[in-house]
């Protein structure tokens, strides 16, 4: 029998796919079913955020942080208004510093939600998806009853939140907790035994601890591979280091014990999100200092310097003290930090935004090298990624 | 906290001689200055001393600063999740003069390195794909250099008659406006525009 030439070929995943996450572009080369070198494409995303935040205000750049990783906005800014606190030397109030704990465990489970939800419908899975989702909604009316927006919050403010949320809601928060582990009951009832979830992410796409530190990878995927880190507990901010909560750690850093992380992950984020809400602390929710948050109107109607502060601050904004910081908070993708370098002006000099998911996405690569098609798709799911931060 | 990182910057300037400019602790961060050709020796002492631990290299990034001779500094940020610290290491460089690619130290420099080249066009040598990776294909320029104007070059539109994206000069449909907000009363050392002669006159009356 003559002999038959098989030779590799070339694939091209995306950017136009839903298991694509997003707009990735992936440039396969296949042997026959065979990932032999995955080669990402990414930047179809890129609006250039660093380069807007050097020519806007301080306050004005807020907004560009939601639309990094739109599957949960608050986190990062979270980042931001931690890093420029930290450069103009002042601290949110007590209650301020809660209700940002508070809306971080919210974006968690927004993010970890839609996550898992989609994961499991990139490997076959489609009620996950439905059921999911109807509390994703829930929790974006959370959003919405705090400040206005669904999505992008433009909350999360330097010296504390933009405005003070209402005990109704508080109540409201802590009474739909208890039903929200109902539904983690009911997903994990879907998923975590599943036959065909288990054939399709058990032993798939391992990253192992050591892979995980060279390649940059933090968040769920490093626990997921044994590694107990997070800067929830190891270098804490805003008062994390008051509640009590547990940071589960996988064993195998497969696909599937990322899946199971996640969802360890949300029910610790209920038990945080309860500490916060019995242990609200009363006071202003932002800073007093009004040469950096604005006063309140009804102080302006009856107040010149109040009048005088507010259009400082919408004009010109306020300006930073000469210096750099690099802070980091624990996004749900993993350390999501902001090198901040102010010359002292109102405009950051440079912002560099440092997006867990870039880490995350670069070593998909490695990962599927060796694996099938299919479970390229699963890896993609797996590791958690969103262009919107990716790209920037 | 502080205390501790005083001294490991006194621990790696000890230890590396001659490539440390300079190390020191601002705003409880830890940030060594060295000289760019002993970058790697800097990272592989970083990743592998005892002391040290700095197994992940999370970023690393670009600033531009025109008005310097060597106008990039490169930074690198480090994180020791034995010992729960951090370090930043910076070097400066020019448009002509590549930098070590830490690609064979940290696999995570890949891809940062390719950013860095994208939009600061600085080059690393040894790097295995040296590619833009965030900007379009083709593209032009190093956007996030100081000198490359906020609204680019080039815009792009679908050409109905030859059925393909076409890119063309930017055309802005309002000039662009850039306000100068800072206030003239804060003894803010930038010149104010119209007001070069300031200075002068105000020389003039020192002589």
């Amino acid at each position: 029998m003559a002999e038959t030439q098989i030779k590799n070929f070339n694939i091209n995943f995306g950017p136009q796919h839903p298991a694509a996450h997003g707009v990735l572009r992936l440039v396969l080369e296949m042997d026959g079913e065979v990932v032999e070198r995955a080669d990402p494409h990414i930047g179809l995303l890129h609006r250039g955020t660093e380069k807007l935040i050097e020519n806007k205000t301080y306050v004005q750049a807020v907004g560009y942080f939601d639309r990094l990783d739109y599957s949960s906005p608050q986190n990062q800014e979270h980042a931001f208004a931690l890093a420029t606190e930290k450069l103009l030397g002042i601290e949110a109030p007590a209650r301020g510093q809660a209700i940002r704990v508070l809306y971080a465990e919210i974006g968690r489970l927004l993010n970890h939600l839609m996550n898992i939800c989609a994961f499991a419908m990139d490997v076959g899975a489609m009620t996950p998806m439905l059921w999911g989702f109807e509390h994703r909604e829930k929790l974006m009316e959370f959003c919405e009853r705090a400040c206005g927006a669904r999505m992008h919050m433009h909350y999360f403010r330097p010296g504390g939140v933009a405005l003070d949320v209402p005990q109704q809601l508080l109540d409201d928060i802590y009474e739909w907790c208890p039903s929200f582990l109902d539904i983690c009951d009911d997903m994990e009832g879907l998923l975590t035994e599943n036959r065909i979830f288990k054939q399709r992410t058990v032993d798939i796409g391992v990253i192992t601890a050591e892979q995980c530190q060279d390649w940059g990878i933090t968040g769920a995927n490093l626990r997921a591979s044994g590694i107990a880190w997070d800067l929830r507990k190891s270098q804490p901010y805003d008062g994390y280091e008051k509640y009590d909560f547990q940071i589960p750690v996988g064993v195998n850093g497969d696909c599937y014990d990322r899946y199971l992380i996640r969802m360890l992950e949300m029910r610790e984020s209920i038990k945080i999100m309860r500490q916060v809400i019995e242990n609200m602390p009363n006071g202003p929710a932002k800073s007093i200092d009004h040469k950096v948050t604005p006063p309140s109107r009804s102080d302006m109607k009856h107040s010149m310097e109040s009048l005088i502060h507010h259009f400082k601050l919408y004009t010109e904004g306020f300006k930073v003290p000469a210096g750099e910081t690099y802070t980091a908070v624990e996004a749900p993708k993993g350390e999501f930090a902001v090198y901040l370098i102010s010359d002292g002006t109102n405009k950051p000099y440079r912002c560099k935004i440092r997006a867990p998911g870039f880490a995350s996405l670069q070593a998909t690569e490695f990962i599927s090298k060796g694996h099938m098609l299919a479970d390229v798709v699963a890896n993609i799911g797996s590791v958690d990624v969103v262009f919107g931060e990716i790209d920037r | 906290m502080d205390q501790a990182l005083k001294e490991l910057g006194g621990y790696i300037r000890d230890n590396l001689g001659s490539s440390v400019v300079d190390a020191y602790v601002r705003l409880g961060e830890l940030s060594v200055e060295i000289e760019r050709a002993e970058v790697l020796r800097v990272l592989k002492f970083l990743r592998d001393d005892a002391n040290c631990q700095f197994l992940t290299l999370l970023d690393v990034c670009g600033v531009d600063y025109p008005d310097d001779d060597e106008r990039f500094e490169i930074v690198y940020h480090l994180l020791s999740m034995t010992h729960n610290t951090r370090v930043r290491v910076k070097l400066r460089t020019d448009e002509d003069t590549p930098v070590d690619s830490a690609t064979g130290l940290f696999n995570a420099a890949n891809w940062w390195e390719r950013e860095v080249w994208d939009m600061f066009g600085v080059a690393f040598v040894d790097h295995p794909d040296l590619r833009r990776i965030l900007t379009d294909y083709g593209f032009e320029g190093h956007p996030l250099r100081k000198d490359f104007p906020l609204t680019g070059y080039v815009e792009i539109r679908y050409d109905d008659e030859q059925k393909r994206i076409v890119y063309e000069p930017v055309k802005l449909t309002q000039e662009f406006r850039s306000f100068d907000f800072l206030s003239p009363w804060e003894g803010v050392q930038r010149m104010l525009p119209g007001d070069e002669k300031a200075e002068d006159a105000a020389e003039e009356e020192a002589k």
